[in-house]
């Protein structure tokens, strides 16, 4: 089957569903890249707090069924325990190599793993879209379900909240100048170690809102982090490290590239989202925004 | 391949018996290759039972290999799984659906690991730095479905069953494989002469330039050397170690679960370096053996020992960096410096 011998409103259906596929991973890659433009870590946790971000939202959601508690409690809660990590774990690894916070993290995946594992069990729980969130809305060139519309309008309005956040404000101001060069900011007074911490918090809090924002779509499981992981670490690559546009257009093109091809080849899903990092490392290694300057 | 690459290496000293230049433990340094067979050979002694020796044995080479970029050549790889899967999934499917000799089949899973790795490098060579982890990890993870969606070949989701090798038929004899202790010692000679190899390529021209651009890949770029290309011969030789490994497992479980690829099993060899000592010859056998009998002896204790394996391996990385091995060589060598003891 080819893409041309399919209705065009198929196509443009596809195209909708792969954006709001890829909402879901500029979310987790916006907040990789955060984290890795500013303080030079990757987060391998990252997958894991995701993972445990959906879980708190769909425990808090059987006890208030309310989504919007959900919505806000999970990054909440997530952005705590990110705050809890750099302060107790991350901070005494300042001044090693930038392996050594990528290995801790990457223990700390495990510990998370297995501690949503035995406080919620080794089976996942099953949850979909609230009732106001269910249906689907006629769009103009088909029904498209409600909830991923509702997805693609949040995560658009967090990622405009961020980029003010990051170009407009004064805390976004010291970000952009710590990424380029920390010392700096340090002799100017500013106590840099305070803006990793919060970072590192509002990169987590990012994962966990991913995760609850996720959850509808796919059910929760202790392993769903794993692959998420994958795929962030693809976003970034292909959108270029510490760019917050890179993240976004990455995020949304693998999207696209993802539903696309499992409307033409189901089978080769799953490689599809590889084929495009392997594609631009070959013709554009450092990424398609990248270097443009860090949060460019 | 390897030495026009090396060629203009000569002229870099070699870093071996670092430490105290004419002390007991650079002697002892020197004698590497002799010193680490003769504790594989005497392992079984003292292995709870020799199953889980043979595990060792065969997950020390495949954490050996992984050393070889991260230890030497200071690339943090979080693909190497895909390796040890080629090298288990070529040497099965040779067995199984072709009934090749076993000796056969583990030159052609490793044959199909150098492939891999090979492919795999040329593209994860472009990136640099913490960019390397990540780009390792999605491309072995690309392979692992790919396998996955191999049924025919593979057994997709149920691994490949069915590998059964009762004796190695050799010109004159036939050892049987089914004796536990045949088994590890007929492992033991692969990975014997896997370990002599690694130690020549890191005592050649090659293995200084590795180290090289672990301490300053600007510097090692501006003196000559083709960084790119180096670190792609010695991401496919890696995966050579990794490929040698996975066959010898294969032969070993008579089964290749579709987990072996995971990216969950790349992170038992980063592991396993690291407990062990990545700076070191012989840690990532001290810590193959450290993870396994850690997780035999936790796992009888409770399910969740992956807790307390990440508890660990957390603790290792903030208290513990240079790993178990690391951490006893360091001390001997300054035990070995103390008492003006150099002659």
């Amino acid at each position: 089957m080819t893409l041309a011998s399919l209705p065009l409103t198929l196509v443009a259906l596809q195209v909708v569903t792969g954006i709001a596929l890829g909402a879901i991973y500029v979310l987790v890659g916006i907040g990789l890249s955060l984290i890795f433009g500013l303080m030079n870590i990757v987060n391998f946790a990252h997958g894991a707090f995701f993972m445990a971000g959906a879980y708190v939202g769909v425990f808090l959601y059987g006890y208030t069924g309310n989504f919007w508690v959900s919505l806000v409690v999970a990054p909440v809660a997530i952005g705590l325990l990110g705050l809890a990590v750099e302060r107790v774990l991350i901070r005494p690894l300042y001044g090693r190599g930038p392996d050594d916070p990528l290995l801790l993290t990457f223990g700390l995946a495990y510990v998370v793993v297995e501690s949503v594992r035995i406080l919620f069990g080794l089976t996942g729980l099953p949850f979909s879209a609230p009732p106001p969130l269910r249906g689907a809305v006629d769009i103009g060139i088909g029904y498209f379900p409600l909830y991923r519309l509702f997805l693609i309008g949040f995560v658009g309005l967090v990622v405009l909240g961020l980029w003010l956040l990051i170009e407009r404000t004064r805390f976004g101001l010291i970000i952009r100048a710590g990424a380029r060069d920390p010392q700096i900011v340090q002799v100017l007074g500013i106590d840099i170690g305070r803006v990793w911490l919060a970072v590192f918090g509002l990169g987590c809090a990012l994962a966990g809102l991913a995760g609850i924002l996720a959850a509808p779509l796919q059910g929760v499981t202790p392993e769903m982090g794993v692959p998420v992981l994958a795929e962030a670490f693809v976003v970034t690559v292909v959108g270029g490290m510490g760019s917050l546009a890179g993240a976004v257009l990455a995020g949304l093109l693998v999207g696209i590239v993802v539903a696309m091809t499992s409307l033409i080849a189901p089978d080769l899903t799953k490689m599809a989202i590889f084929a495009v990092m392997a594609l631009v490392l070959l013709v554009r290694p450092r990424g398609l925004l990248g270097r443009a300057g860090a949060f460019g | 391949m390897s030495g026009s690459a090396a060629g203009p290496a000569r002229a870099v000293p070699s870093s071996e018996g670092s430490g105290a230049p004419g002390g007991r433990l650079a002697r002892a340094g020197r004698h590497r290759v002799a010193l680490s067979l003769a504790a594989l050979a005497l392992f079984p002694l003292v292995a709870p039972y020799e199953a889980l020796a043979v595990n060792i044995l065969v997950l020390g080479l495949y954490a050996l290999g992984f050393n070889l970029l991260f230890g030497y050549a200071g690339l943090l790889s979080f693909g190497h799984a895909a390796f040890l899967g080629a090298g288990a999934y070529g040497c099965g499917i040779a067995i199984v659906q072709y009934g090749l000799h076993p000796l056969a089949a583990i030159g052609l899973g490793t044959g199909l690991a150098v492939a891999v790795a090979a492919a795999m490098g040329y593209l994860a060579i472009r990136t640099r730095g913490i960019y390397f982890a990540m780009t390792t990890l999605a491309l072995s993870m690309c392979v692992y479905y790919a396998f996955y969606r191999a049924e025919r070949l593979t057994g997709g989701e149920n691994g490949l069953r069915g590998i059964n090798v009762p004796a190695l038929g050799l010109p004159g004899v036939s050892l049987p494989l089914l004796d536990p202790t045949v088994k590890y010692y007929v492992v033991l000679v692969f990975v014997g002469a896997a370990i002599w190899l690694f130690s020549r390529i890191l005592a050649s021209p090659f293995g200084a330039v590795l180290e090289a651009i672990r301490e300053n890949e600007g510097r090692a770029e501006a003196c000559g050397y083709d960084v790119r290309r180096v670190k792609l011969v010695a991401f496919v030789i890696s995966g050579a170690f990794c490929g040698l490994a996975g066959a010898l497992q294969a032969i070993h479980l008579s089964i290749v679960p579709i987990e072996t690829m995971h990216y969950a099993t790349s992170g038992e060899a980063v592991m396993m370096a690291l407990l062990g000592g990545t700076r070191t010859f012989f840690g990532p056998f001290v810590g193959a053996a450290t993870f396994l009998l850690l997780q035999d002896g936790l796992a009888t204790l409770t399910s969740h020992w992956q807790l307390l394996v990440g508890a660990i391996f957390i603790a290792f990385v903030l208290f513990l960096p240079l790993g178990l091995w690391g951490e006893v060589l360091a001390r001997l060598r300054r035990l070995d410096a103390a008492p003006g003891g150099a002659p």
